[in-house]
């Protein structure tokens, strides 16, 4: 009776490797996306996040 | 370093907060009119294009698109041009962007109410449109990427990420869903059908609401909250990590939205881990915006431009939890197709999107005019009924969510269902209904407030449409001063690449949802007996989707003991291969249909369709009166047909060239059916009677669009009903 709701892609040749290839892929991304933000230099991260507020013009230039 | 004096374009700004506050006004009155409707069913009565169904998508277009689009152009024109320290880069493009989006509105405030649509929600808009839309979004894109490309500051704020990741990824989603072949001037096929039309527009329904409703209002609220609390954001680095968690990760959730239908498993589950994932890049980003206020809060409790705020972004955050709870399966299986569903979405709507809106027009509009706001005790008097408003209208709608769930669900001790009457639950929750019109009223009463005061504000100031700023010009950069640098601070002055990557990043989960879909309709089991509808059918489907029948029903009948037991056999991911475009639903307030056909007499239907009271006591259904008087609109069947057949249905070309005459006769047996009557055959022949005598044109019955519309309806799910002939089959070896 289910197989009018199940398995529509368990069919699909080498559907196996999707999932592998979808973790790695999902788990590279985040450690990377970690490694950025904590190397990141404190400096540079106060000098961008006050950049809404316009008072460091002559500082962009150096 | 030399500085250089250039003008910001502020005149663009001041248009887009016109059309933001006009659009939501209009948007929510149509809101108010159709919540209204809930009560009084034939409030416009006879008015075909006043009717519920056609109202319905064009409230939702006209608060996404017009209301949350305008007030998002505002906000990206006001703050790029700071950011970047550049005039926007083309006054050409900023003008076709402005007029090019309120031309397309205006099309669809008058195509949909006259029932073009193509049925998809959020998508309705018919092909001339989904083209323009395509157009002018590039426009948009242009002027804002053309602008990134000659600015004045080295780094790229967060803000614009966001602005980048809306722009390309609104564009990807627009481009695959609105895959359609045109029949005529505005109407057209989607080129998918049935589960694989589903999962793409619901990848597309999930991702507009990503990335038009969420992510360019979060760029806003990294740029706006800092300006309104008069200090930087409280995590720069959190929203590094917001911002690339959640491009990436949103965009594989749609499937949450199609859960226990005939979707395959897999498809499910994975929308559903990443739903539940979503939540902490969501709740990242609220924290980040809530917390940019530490030590600030004072200023709360008297400034109403933070008020709206901070309401805001804790609307998003009750959203945000709520979302992956809702794409949880057993919750959802409460939820869809109730009530809960539209409190859900207003929550969004009303609190993050209009609350965040109106903040940022309270801001941005004495600055504009370079004046005070008229009136902080009308601007609070506005908070305060809106806060009030989006509470009336929310908690009414969760407990009706849970009322048609567990009356739906409701089974007696010897296996019936104790509220076997779909109507007993729609009584049950008039109440609801009733409250739900004042919260709304009481919303758009703000509304009303917020113009009054901007009108004062705008009188008493003086407009600066072109405001002088001073910037240095960009240096290039010297190698010893990228020596050190980290990748991101690279990254960051890169904004091409930036936005290689943020398209990279969104076009991985997007891949994932989209290959397999593509594919999927290959291996959809085949059931022998489905067949192609036959032509009075097709036009009647046509009908339907004309009369947005598909706000109200769905045809989509779940796998559960309750479902089966009320509607009839679960669906079957095999019965649509022939529904272009599918009709699912995503909202009961009747009942659902795809067991429909055979249940009533077409005498029922066409009594229900004149009088909906007359045959269910109680019923909110509109009547629909011009279709037992129109006649049927025969010029285009053969077209459709062929159309048909180009996106693979099955119809031979003897087939099409006596589709004329099979309408004929079909409609003829219909009508014969209808003699069964004799209330009916006494009116009718009195009807024929009256126009012979006075020579007036007289359309026969089997002519007539109530005729094409019970022969859908009396087909919807019988063709696996056919004994003995049906098979499954898989489609591929």
């Amino acid at each position: 009776m289910l197989k009018f709701i199940k398995g529509n892609l368990e069919q699909i040749d080498g559907v196996a490797i999707y999932p592998i290839i979808s973790l790695l892929i999902f788990f590279i991304f985040f450690v990377a996306l970690f490694w950025w933000v904590f190397t990141a230099k404190k400096e540079h991260i106060q000098e961008v996040s006050n950049i809404p507020f316009d008072t460091n013009q002559n500082k962009q230039g150096l | 370093m030399e500085i250089e004096k250039f003008y910001y374009d502020n005149k663009i700004v001041k248009n887009f907060v016109i059309a933001t506050i006009l659009w939501g006004i209009v948007g929510m009155s149509i809101g108010l009119l159709i919540a209204f409707m809930f009560m009084f069913p034939n409030l416009t009565d006879g008015i075909s294009w006043l009717s519920f169904g056609r109202l319905r998508p064009l409230h939702t277009n006209a608060v996404i698109f017009a209301f949350v689009g305008n007030a998002i152009f505002a906000g990206v024109y006001y703050s790029s041009q700071r950011l970047l320290k550049a005039r926007m880069w083309s006054n050409f493009l900023s003008k076709l962007n402005f007029w090019g989006w309120q031309a397309i509105i205006v099309g669809a405030a008058i195509t949909l109410p006259l029932g073009y649509t193509t049925s998809k929600e959020y998508a309705e808009l018919e092909w001339p449109f989904d083209i323009a839309i395509a157009l002018i979004w590039v426009a948009f894109g242009a002027n804002l990427i053309g602008t990134i490309l000659k600015r004045r500051q080295r780094h790229l704020y967060v803000a614009i990420w966001f602005y980048l990741a809306t722009f390309v990824t609104v564009a990807v989603l627009h481009i695959f869903n609105s895959m359609e072949l045109p029949v005529s001037g505005l109407k057209s096929y989607s080129v998918y059908a049935g589960v694989q039309d589903a999962l793409v527009q619901w990848w597309y329904g999930h991702n507009a609401v990503a990335f038009f409703l969420t992510t360019p209002f979060l760029g806003l609220m990294y740029y706006f909250v800092p300006k309104a609390a008069n200090r930087p954001v409280y995590s720069y680095k959190l929203s590094i990590v917001h911002f690339w968690s959640l491009i990436f990760i949103y965009i594989w959730a749609g499937p949450h939205h199609l859960l226990y239908t005939a979707l395959p498993d897999w498809a499910q589950n994975l929308g559903v881990a990443f739903s539940i994932m979503l939540l902490a890049p969501s709740w990242g980003g609220m924290i980040n915006g809530l917390l940019t206020l530490r030590g600030a809060w004072d200023k709360v409790r008297t400034d109403p431009v933070l008020k709206f705020m901070v309401v805001a972004i804790t609307g998003y955050g009750m959203a945000t939890f709520e979302g992956p709870m809702l794409s949880l399966k057993n919750v959802n299986a409460i939820a869809h197709f109730t009530d809960w569903i539209i409190a859900h979405v207003h929550v969004g709507a009303l609190a993050w999107n209009g609350f965040f809106a109106f903040g940022m027009i309270y801001w941005l509009v004495p600055r504009l005019f370079k004046t005070k706001l008229w009136s902080t005790q009308l601007a609070n008097a506005h908070f305060w009924i809106g806060t009030l408003g989006i509470i009336m209208y929310a908690l009414p709608m969760y407990v009706a969510g849970f009322v048609q769930a567990f009356m739906w669900k409701q089974f007696n001790p010897d296996g019936t269902l104790t509220y076997g009457n779909f109507l007993e639950t729609v009584s049950e929750i008039m109440p609801m209904y009733w409250m739900r019109a004042i919260g709304g009223s009481m919303y758009i009463l703000g509304a009303f407030i917020l113009l009054y005061n901007i009108i004062q504000t705008v009188r008493r100031g003086s407009k600066v449409t072109d405001e002088l700023a001073e910037a240095a010009p960009l240096t290039k950069v010297t190698k010893k001063r990228t020596t050190k640098e980290g990748y991101h601070t690279w990254l960051e002055r890169r904004p091409v690449k930036l936005t290689i990557f943020a398209t990279i990043a969104i076009l991985i989960g997007g891949m994932v949802q989209i290959i397999p879909s593509l594919m999927v309709d290959d291996y959809v089991p085949v059931i022998s007996s489905v067949k192609p509808y036959t032509p009075l059918e097709l036009e009647g489907r046509d009908i339907y989707i004309r009369e947005g029948c598909v706000s109200c029903h769905s045809q989509m009948i779940r796998p559960f003991r309750s479902e089966v037991e009320r509607y009839g056999e679960y669906s079957k991911s095999g019965e649509y291969v022939y529904d272009h475009p599918f009709l699912w639903g995503s909202k009961r307030t009747g009942p659902d249909l795809h067991r429909i056909g055979g249940k009533y007499s077409d005498n029922w239907h066409l009594n229900h369709m004149y009088d909906p009271q007359s045959t269910s006591s109680g019923s909110i259904m509109p009547a629909y009166k011009w279709l037992i008087s129109d006649a049927l609109d025969k010029s285009l069947t053969e077209k459709k047909m062929q159309v048909m057949v180009t996106l693979g249905v099955p119809y031979t070309e003897e087939e099409i060239a006596r589709a004329k005459q099979w309408m004929d006769e079909q409609g003829a047996g219909i009508e014969q059916n209808l003699y069964n009557d004799p209330d009916f055959a006494k009116t009718y022949e009195a009807d024929k009677k009256y126009a012979v005598d006075n020579g007036i044109d007289f359309i026969e019955m089997k002519d007539r669009e109530i005729v094409a519309v019970i022969a859908y309806l009396q087909r919807l799910g019988t063709d696996i009903k056919v004994k003995d002939e049906t098979e499954v089959t898989t489609n591929k070896e």
